[in-house]
């Protein structure tokens, strides 16, 4: 769709500021909605602030023709728009963003609530935020959080029931924020901090959310990593893929107090960090990802040991799986437990595992090939369900394809160095990165300004796409089934916090 | 029925017999040696490196309670800091988290932690914690959980996490304490009645860690409460948390 109102661009590749158009913000609001509706994804939405007041930029994303499209608008003493998500359901959450951190009102917004730090200009502990609350004599309403039950992050659950049924969940987050976005431009000149800092966005997702900003910083710096770097890469990122998952699987048969699968699964996933431990000396693979490639090598011996672990892995998954999803007191509470349809799923813009599951075909790895995956293709897995059973299972079958990726990669693993030197980076460009960590799609999209220095990162876990999708999976079901629709999902406080 | 039976005979046991003496592999950064006598070229390079300000100059000295043992300067020293897989790393004060250049990780272990016979009479063989995330990226969080999973089992110790404050003896802090969570942790910690004790976990919760730098965060907390353990870490392993609250206990 060739189109003046928009630049073409593809993940990692860096355009300039001054090719974006500049539209009104009437034309970006309909062209974002008329190409959502007709098959494009909304990647990202953010503002930034200029000499010349605020930009607002759109990223959207053409899956299947691995392309990426960029436009913009200025707002300069404009103090509204009309707002999208009454037609872009998906928009809800970026439009409450954007109107908290720069003040302009998305008019007509259905759910204009805090969603980190309060209304702006008001102090965050004085902002008033209204629960939705439902009518009716025998309604009650369940307060959960900040603090929760278990050893887990904070956040606030109001749940409106009606006896044990949940007819509306509303999540309330913001209690992690710690100002991840603001300390990317701060600390600009600080480019080894910039790299810790991204491994601790989301203590989990280490190598996801790290390599995604390092190769925002690389593609900026015109920096073509080695191959055998973009393997090892590839490696950490799989191995915390499947010790993500199994770790959920191990969660998950907790939940429903299937007692062996908690256990094994536990001490599966206990085998993969450490494997990731011997690789980089961190159990989430931290210290692993710098800029122009990795800081830990892989030896003939530790790829060996790698390979081996990967095999018996592979044959005790296996049975650990054989077993749980054979269990009929599992599958009596995994299954039509939690369900978010397709329709659902696409018109939140859901992303990661849990759209697959919703029968989605998203996967970054193969939509838009980034790293090791530029030379290893990735089959796009999906499942029709939609519920706690399809997003179990799911995890199993992408641990399975995560161990032939690890082989796959570490096979062709080429003699160059692993690390190169990385210089100044491009002036007044832009940047999106996209990466698929074990939660879906991670968004990073870095700005230059005019001396080649970092003026904004825009960072998108994907649990910002898919919490809503929790509140609609407990619709309808008993309160009791939360844990376990909430450890379906595994969504990250951190991440959507920033 | 028979795969299962497969699968528990295959399982096994998992936990590790004895986690005091348990050594982790050599890969793993832990306790960092200073060698003063190696340093070569410009100091101030390796300080202004260090992503959380951890190293000072004249003479050399890592704090640990900032690191968060990414080992940046091991490589940038040529190995003049050098990190060990020496995994004990608790500390009863913030003090003595400061390693320096005449300190083996023997002699840290010495004065590390100082068992009361008061804290062991009260907690030695029940030891009920809440543990509150304020801020922590899920990191410590995750190896906290871990702590209590098959392999590192810390519930044989009497040590659990539980549910609600009013049950707990104590606190375990992550995070850097964020403002939105500050209230909340200052409620969790009055709701636990006397005596307790407070635990802070990890390079954010002891100094602010990466985060250090942040406007979004309220360290008030901690100018209020008097910390009893520290458990350096970026995230600090199982075994470095559970050994340091045996020790602090006062567990063989």
């Amino acid at each position: 769709m060739p189109d003046v109102n928009w630049i073409e661009m593809k993940n990692l590749q860096p355009v300039a500021l001054e090719d974006i158009p500049v539209i009104p913000v009437e034309e970006l609001r309909s062209d974002v909605i008329e190409r959502v509706k007709s098959g494009g994804r909304l990647v990202q939405f953010f503002g930034s602030k200029t000499s010349d007041g605020t930009m607002l930029y759109a990223v959207l994303a053409d899956d299947n023709a691995s392309r990426l499209f960029v436009s913009s608008s200025r707002f300069n003493g404009i103090a509204s728009y009309s707002a999208m998500t009454p037609d872009l359901p998906s928009a809800h959450l970026y439009e409450r963003e954007f109107y908290e951190e720069f003040g302009i009102l998305p008019d007509g917004h259905p759910w204009l609530k805090p969603v980190r730090k309060g209304t702006p200009g008001i102090d965050e502990s004085e902002t008033p935020y209204e629960f939705f609350s439902m009518q009716g004599e025998e309604v009650h309403e369940v307060g959960v959080g900040p603090i929760h039950a278990g050893v887990i992050e904070p956040g606030h659950f109001r749940f409106s029931c009606h006896g044990e049924k949940v007819y509306h969940l509303e999540i309330k987050l913001g209690f992690q924020h710690r100002g991840v976005e603001e300390l990317f431009v701060k600390n600009r000149n600080r480019p080894l901090y910039l790299e810790k800092l991204s491994e601790s966005v989301a203590g989990d997702t280490v190598v996801g959310h790290a390599g995604g900003f390092i190769r925002a910083v690389e593609s900026l710096a015109d920096v073509a990593v080695s191959r055998r770097a973009k393997a090892i890469r590839t490696v950490a990122l799989e191995l915390e893929r499947i010790a993500v998952h199994l770790g959920d699987l191990s969660a998950l048969s907790g939940d429903v107090a299937y007692l062996t699968g908690n256990s094994v699964f536990g001490a599966l996933r206990t085998r993969v960090i450490n494997t990731t431990m011997s690789i980089c000396g961190n159990r989430f693979g931290r210290g692993l990802v710098t800029a122009g490639g990795v800081n830990f090598d892989i030896t003939p011996e530790l790829q060996e040991s790698i390979l081996s672990m990967v095999d018996r892995l592979d044959i005790d998954v296996a049975l650990a799986a054989e077993v749980l999803f054979s269990s009929a007191s599992v599958l009596e509470r995994f299954e039509k437990t939690g369900v978010v349809d397709r329709d659902a799923a696409a018109s939140i813009g859901m992303v990661g595992p849990a759209a697959r599951a919703s029968g989605i075909a998203v996967d970054v790895r193969s939509d838009h090939p980034f790293g090791g995956f530029e030379f290893v293709p990735v089959h796009k897995l999906t499942l029709q369900g939609g519920d706690v059973f399809a997003r179990a299972y799911i995890r199993f079958v992408e641990i399975q394809q995560s161990m032939r990726i690890i082989r796959q990669q570490l096979m062709g693993m080429s003699d160059e160095a692993s690390k190169k030197n990385v210089g100044t980076l491009r002036r007044d460009s832009l940047v999106t990165s996209l990466t698929e960590a074990w939660r879906g799609e991670i968004a990073y999209t870095v700005i230059t300004d005019a001396n080649g220095e970092i003026a904004r990162v825009k960072v998108k876990d994907p649990s910002f796409n898919n919490w809503f999708a929790l509140s609609l999976a407990v619709r309808g079901e008993g309160i009791s089934d939360f844990p376990l629709c909430n450890k379906s999902f595994n969504l990250s406080y951190s991440g959507f916090d920033l | 029925m028979l795969n299962l039976l497969k699968l528990r005979r295959k399982h096994g046991h998992q936990a590790i017999p004895d986690l005091r003496s348990a050594v982790l592999m050599e890969s793993h950064r832990g306790f960092p040696v200073i060698d003063e006598r190696k340093f070569e070229g410009d100091r101030q390079t390796l300080v202004n490196a260090c992503p959380t300000g951890a190293i000072r100059k004249d003479p050399v000295s890592v704090d640990l309670g900032k690191c968060i043992f990414c080992g940046e300067c091991e490589r940038m020293s040529g190995g003049a800091i050098r990190f060990t897989n020496g995994h004990k790393l608790g500390a009863s004060g913030r003090t003595q988290l400061m390693v320096t250049s005449s300190l083996s990780y023997e002699g840290f272990r010495d004065c590390s932690i100082r068992a009361r016979a008061e804290i062991h009479r009260l907690f030695g063989r029940s030891l009920k914690l809440r543990q509150v995330s304020a801020g922590g990226c899920n990191g410590c969080e995750m190896e906290l959980a871990a702590c209590g999973n098959v392999n590192f089992d810390m519930g044989r110790f009497g040590i659990d996490f539980v549910a609600s404050p009013r049950h707990a003896d104590g606190i375990v802090l992550t995070g850097p304490v964020t403002r939105n969570m500050a209230p909340a942790l200052m409620d969790a910690y009055r709701s636990i009645s006397e005596p307790k004790i407070v635990i802070a976990v990890g390079a954010c919760a002891i100094s602010g860690g990466v985060f250090g730098g942040s406007d979004e965060t309220n360290r008030g907390f901690l100018d209020e409460v008097k910390v009893d353990l520290f458990v350096p870490g970026c995230p600090p392993h199982p075994l470095t948390i559970i050994n340091a609250v045996l020790d602090f206990i006062g567990k063989k």
